[in-house]
């Protein structure tokens, strides 16, 4: 990947402008350096996120993170466990609202709007962000309706060939077509949790999203259907803007990196780099 | 180390005996739970198959009838209309003294004509009727027998009980016997209980009406139940924001699944009958109060099994930009169908077998005719065993079990109906 996301230590006013910023779950107070590595601001973003906080009940999920995700990006984030990337990620569709303890407090902009705004409409912001979450979650119905279901709603295929053309391209894009195309009419649960992952991935795709969020992909995947898989991203960079969370360093990698993100602990991001974690 | 985990597998051995022997018992005590249900449950239904099973046979005696003119009173080449006023009655009555005639006397006479069911002249007169050219003829009939001569024949009545303390006389006996050895009586399926409403006399006694009743009182349940019991669970679930409101709503939903019934017996008097002003005795205001009773249980099942649905199957929908309310009947209620169809069958047999808020609104009354809809007074399964068993006449013991045996059988057809439906819906 070519975009990468590693916390920083306060590189001008990057994502971590508090020194209690990535959440913090474990109180290493001594801990002050984080580490962004890219820049975490560019022009003209897609999406942007000002001081954003997040608490379920009274516990802060994430701390005033700040960070600009630009238009065809691949930005790319890592952290150790339960430092808040499922979080931030859900906080760019609203996917959060469904939660009631779930307070969100910053500003996320979406093209210089306000995705937080009163007259906000989630469901077509949700249409616009797309996302693939952590768990595979078809839906308990046949293959072809999990990839169908989105651009039906939507009213984006005029005639069954195109739906079925719609499908089909999701499915071949989230290199699962050849696997399933027998089985369209099977249930979706009935996948293998790596295929399950894929169709989802199909899914999201299909309704052609602005922008897509990718909560660990390839974490159920083989290297060959990851391989796939960051293919994909790679390609679907040329239309869409992609938000990742990873585990892999290779997709995280910082390579001509262009945008940051920032998340734990310098110390515990060091270590997890490194592979010196756990 | 080693020698460590060597004292652990021993203290786990030992323990695992102890562990085994408890899990045993417990099979053993969970075995006895379950057969003493059974020999409870089989003798119960038993006893009910056994007292009512007779009650769908019933007794016809091959009686010779002379259509004489003179006696039906009518000529031969009559009108439909002279045909139907004529004395069935007593050619009947004139038939059975030329078989016996050594019955004399008014009392023995009285109890000669006893043998047959006054229905008989009814079937005369249809059978007439539809063959007007019988006039004049005389020819060999089945007519049914009296619910008493029907218990003689079907051995349900011993000699041996003292004259006085029976209904069938020893002279009504010998001429029964009598007909038996001339092969003039026979043993047939009753198809009256099927097709005929109730009657003052057991043999003419039928359910149509009460099963008629029965359906369309729950076909107003569950058109009002269903969908606002569902739809309320949808909006509890779904959509109502959690406050003191709804803490109270659902609060009072539980409270109410626990009212005895005939609480909702004496609301539809007062309220639907009284106020509105709704007619008595019918399957309309039956169904109302039987879908308020209803109704709880179904708005707690289905609150269960939407609370049951996981929530990553909303937040996929959600993600795709579904609205709440496609996520909810695209998605949630598709997977939460088979357990609030189980609630609502559930719910439905519950109502299928109250008797209770039913007497209350009057559709205890004798009712013969079948209703033809919602507003014609009737009475409905689990009433007429209550009437039913409320009768002295012996004829109606077994058709009470009969009834018994037919409701338990819909409530069979039902559950089954529930097992099939969520085996169906899984699939999916
Ligand atoms: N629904 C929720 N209710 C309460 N707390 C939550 C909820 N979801 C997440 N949290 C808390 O918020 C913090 C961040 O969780 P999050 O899922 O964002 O972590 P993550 O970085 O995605 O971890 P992982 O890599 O394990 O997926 C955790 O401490 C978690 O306990
Ligand atoms: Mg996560």
């Amino acid at each position: 990947m070519n975009s990468i996301a590693v916390t920083a230590d306060g590189i001008g006013e990057a994502g971590a402008s508090s020194p209690e910023a990535g959440l913090d779950i474990h109180d290493h107070s001594d801990v002050k350096d984080y580490e962004t590595v890219g820049e975490p601001f560019v022009e003209d973003p897609k999406m942007s996120a000002r001081n954003v906080n997040v608490y379920y009940a009274d516990k802060q999920a994430i701390m005033d993170v700040s960070l600009d995700i630009g238009k065809n990006e691949v930005i790319a984030m890592i952290g150790p466990s339960g430092c808040g990337k499922s979080t931030f990620l859900r906080t760019l569709n609203r996917m959060n609202d469904i939660i009631p303890i779930c307070r969100v407090e910053g500003n996320i902009n979406l093209e210089d709007q306000d995705i937080y705004r009163g007259d906000q409409d989630t469901v077509l912001l949700r249409a616009r962000v797309g996302m693939v979450f952590q768990k595979p979650n078809p839906f308990p119905k046949s293959i072809y309706e999990n990839v169908a279901y989105g651009p039906r709603i939507h009213g984006l295929a005029h005639s069954k060939a195109e739906l079925d053309e719609i499908v089909e391209k999701s499915l071949r894009r989230a290199s699962l077509f050849d696997e399933v195309k027998d089985a369209l009419d099977k249930p979706g649960t009935g996948l293998s949790g790596g295929q399950q992952q894929r169709l989802c991935i199909a899914r999201a795709i299909a309704v052609s999203p602005e922008v897509i969020l990718m909560d660990e992909p390839c974490s159920a995947l083989d290297p060959i259907a990851t391989a796939r898989i960051e293919e994909l991203i790679d390609e679907l960079k040329e239309r869409y803007t992609i938000a990742i969370v990873t585990h892999s360093m290779q997709q995280a990698e910082v390579g001509d990196t262009k945008e940051v993100f920032t998340m734990p602990k310098h110390e515990l991001t060091e270590n997890y780099i490194t592979g010196r974690f756990g | 180390m080693s020698k460590e985990s060597f004292t652990n597998t021993a203290a786990i051995q030992a323990s695992l005996k102890k562990r085994y022997a408890r899990e045993k018992r417990f099979q053993w005590y969970g075995r006895l739970a379950v057969l003493t249900g059974f020999v409870f449950l089989f003798i119960l239904l038993a006893d009910i198959v056994g007292k009512g099973a007779p009650a769908f046979t019933q007794q016809y005696i091959k009686v010779t009838v002379e259509f004489d003119p003179d006696r039906l009173g009518v000529e031969p080449g009559a009108s439909d209309e002279e045909l139907r006023k004529a004395d069935y009655l007593g050619v009947v009555k004139s038939s059975l003294r030329a078989m016996f005639p050594e019955a004399s006397g008014r009392q023995e006479k009285r109890q000669l004509y006893r043998l047959i069911s006054i229905g008989a002249e009814y079937d005369l007169r249809d059978y007439v009727l539809d063959n007007p050219e019988l006039i004049g003829q005389t020819l060999d009939i089945w007519l049914l027998a009296h619910a008493e001569a029907g218990a003689y024949l079907k051995g349900q009545i011993s000699r041996k009980i003292p004259e006085g303390d029976r209904r069938v006389k020893d002279i009504q006996m010998q001429w029964l016997d009598t007909l038996r050895e001339q092969g003039r009586t026979e043993s047939r399926f009753n198809t009256l209980f099927f097709t005929e409403g109730d009657s003052r006399e057991p043999e003419l006694a039928g359910i149509k009406a009460a099963l008629y009743g029965s359906f369309f009182t729950l076909l107003v349940t569950f058109l009002l139940a269903f969908p606002i019991g569902v739809f309320a669970a949808v909006y509890l679930e779904e959509f109502a924001p959690r406050n003191r409101l709804t803490d109270l709503i659902e609060i009072n939903i539980n409270n109410l699944a626990a009212v005895p019934s005939i609480v909702f017996g004496l609301l539809g008097l007062a309220v639907f009958i009284n106020f509105f002003e709704l007619p008595r005795s019918a399957p309309l205001v039956g169904g109302i109060v039987l879908s308020l009773m209803t109704l709880p249980t179904i708005i707690i099942t289905s609150r269960a099994s939407i609370q049951s649905v996981s929530p990553s199957i909303r937040e996929a929908a959600l993600g795709v930009g579904a609205s709440p309310l496609q996520t909810v009947f695209h998605h949630v209620l598709p997977v939460a169908m088979p357990g609030i169809l189980t609630g609502s069958i559930i719910g439905m047999a519950q109502a299928l077998g109250e008797s209770a808020p039913l007497l209350m609104i009057g559709m205890v009354a004798f009712i013969m005719d079948v209703p033809g809809g919602v507003t014609d007074p009737s009475t409905v399964l689990p009433v007429q065993i209550f009437l039913w068993a409320d009768s002295p006449e012996r004829g109606f013991t077994e058709k009470t079990s009969a009834a018994i045996m037919v409701l338990m059988g819909f409530l069979i057809v039902m559950n089954a109906l529930a097992i099939y439906l969520r085996r169906r819906f899984e699939l999916k």
